[in-house]
């Protein structure tokens, strides 16, 4: 698999770890009123679709930057690559 | 038909024309008491013991594709107990002692073979583990034997034990563990469990689940709908697929796994051997071809295939132990879906619909829990609550804090 790298251009997947759903970004507030079920959710269960997936990888073995990959679980075709720092702030965080 | 000696003479004798099929090919009733989705080993095991060990009658398996044909018919075929937790080992402790029994049981031949499972060590903290999990598994009934390398080299001579990166500091045996046909665990199960009267329903996808009022009361299929009373998931790597149709998220990812089948060789390796350093592990099948395989590829797939890096990951684990592997050609390789948990440990329980059964989360361990998985999940089914061996495998463990981490990685699906 090779993953257009928005800074890099395409790198071997080999390059990557993998963490996964890219959900994952928005962790839940840890104040709120309901932040013992946000948590159960964002720890422990998964869309897991067969299909389209945003999915988080680090580039360890290079720039070590986060990426959001959209990639297809079942034919591995890869649509979309961001990075993971300009997907968060497009949701207004990291500023 | 019974399987014997004095039969496979006559057959043998006249020609082999008066054996019948296995099982029956069933075609969908309206109704059933029971309905088992996925005709894996598992779900084939389920239907087996309701019917065998709880009585149950009007039972269905409904298999989108034929039987055999998912994880059961592709995985290294390795049973063993060797776990650590409470919630694990007298589970799998079970499992291993229905193999025993299972050829018995079932009248059918699954060429289950106790040569015995070696998990080697490289350093002094890992043999430490191991003597701890030794431990464990002889707490619960289980065998365990710690080797030392003189042991090793006696029975593996061409093991590399001393000029290695990771040198070979011992093992911890389980004697009887082995490797099992594992196509012919799920052709035993069927025609067992075809012979008490349960419809096993091949090429009939579930594509819907009938929910009416929380309360699950038939499933559609490709073949038309059917009407159940209790309806029982059991479809490994599909498990998030299925249960989407109820609208419930699991706490899995799936993953593929790979494996692989060396050209054939005269007996090399005796019974099963795994690397302690990095991913391997090996059989040799009766055919004479080594069976081996390491890590999952590591990110979400579906792809019934993997991709080379792992290929290549595998294989050098392989060479650090076996450098006379090195000669060999991989004749075949192949994967399937693993329905990879977020501690690593597996699901049989009850789901908040009413009537609707889930068991799944097996990861890559699932081919040596199948008959204590059907059998638990049958007792379940039949009274439910859950089978003793069997308690720890719920859905709440996650939010309670009661995870059954046995690699101690914690909610990361692709490192158990
Ligand atoms: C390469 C590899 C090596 C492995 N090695 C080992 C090993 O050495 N030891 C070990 O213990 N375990 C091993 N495993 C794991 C083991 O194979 C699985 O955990 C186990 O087989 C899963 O249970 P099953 O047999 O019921 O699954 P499956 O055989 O996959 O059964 C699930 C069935 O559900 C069906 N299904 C899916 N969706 C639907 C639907 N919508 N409607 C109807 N039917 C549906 C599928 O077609 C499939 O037949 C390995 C797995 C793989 C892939």
């Amino acid at each position: 698999m090779i993953i257009n790298h928005p800074l890099l251009g395409p790198r071997d997947a080999a390059e990557f770890t993998y963490l996964g759903d890219a959900g994952l970004i928005d962790r839940p507030d840890g104040m709120a009123e309901n932040a013992l079920p946000a948590f159960i959710d964002y720890g422990y269960l998964r869309d897991n679709v067969a299909g389209n997936h945003r999915e988080l990888w680090f580039h360890e073995q290079g720039d070590r930057s986060w990426l959001v990959v959209t990639r297809h679980t079942v034919t591995h075709e890869i649509t979309n690559v961001e990075l993971a720092s300009d997907v968060a702030r497009k949701r207004g965080r990291s500023k | 038909m019974r399987f014997s000696g004095f039969k496979i003479i006559r057959e043998g004798l006249s020609g082999h024309k008066g054996w019948d099929a296995t099982w029956r090919d069933a075609t969908p009733k309206s109704h059933y008491d029971h309905i088992i989705i996925g005709g894996g080993g598992h779900g084939l095991a389920t239907a087996y013991y309701l019917a065998r060990r709880y009585g149950k009658a009007n039972i269905a398996v409904v298999e989108k594709g034929w039987l055999g044909g998912g994880n059961v018919g592709r995985n290294t075929t390795i049973i063993r107990s060797n776990y650590l937790l409470d919630g694990n080992e007298p589970f799998y402790e079970l499992s291993l002692k229905l193999w025993e029994g299972l050829e018995q049981d079932l009248n059918y031949n699954a060429m289950i073979s106790q040569r015995g499972i070696l998990n080697l060590f490289h350093t002094d903290a890992q043999r430490d583990a191991y003597i701890r999990r030794g431990n464990a598994m002889l707490l619960n009934g289980a065998d365990a034997d710690l080797l030392t390398t003189d042991q090793i080299k006696n029975r593996y001579p061409f093991l590399n034990t001393k000029d290695a990166r990771f040198p070979i500091k011992g093992g911890l045996a389980q004697h009887r563990g082995g490797t099992v046909r594992h196509d012919a665990v799920a052709w035993g199960y069927a025609r067992a469990a075809s012979l008490l009267g349960v419809d096993i329903i091949q090429n009939c996808e579930v594509t819907g689940l009938d929910i009416k009022n929380n309360k699950c009361v038939g499933v559609i299929t490709t073949r038309g709908p059917i009407k159940g009373g209790k309806i029982a998931c059991c479809v490994a790597g599909s498990s998030s697929r299925v249960m989407a149709m109820a609208g419930m998220r699991l706490p899995i990812e799936s993953h593929v796994l790979q494996a692989f089948v060396s050209e054939g060789l005269k007996p090399l390796i005796p019974g099963v051997i795994t690397f302690g350093a990095g991913h391997f592990y090996c059989s040799q099948s009766d055919k004479g071809g080594l069976v081996f395989g390491g890590d999952i590829d590591g990110y979400n797939s579906y792809a019934q295939r993997g991709n080379l890096p792992i290929v290549e990951d595998v294989c050098e684990g392989g060479m650090a132990i076996l450098p006379n592997l090195g000669r060999l050609r991989l004749l075949r390789m192949w994967g399937g879906i693993m329905d990879m948990s977020m501690d690593g440990s597996p699901i049989i329980d009850k789901t908040p619909i009413e009537n609707l059964y889930f068991n799944g989360g097996w990861c890559y361990g699932g081919f040596k829990a199948t008959p204590a998985s059907g059998l638990c999940y049958a007792h379940l089914l039949a009274t439910d609550t859950p089978h003793e061996t069997a308690t720890a495998y719920r859905f709440d463990r996650f939010e309670k804090g009661l995870m059954i981490d046995e690699k101690g990685q914690g909610n990361q699906p692709n490192l158990h």
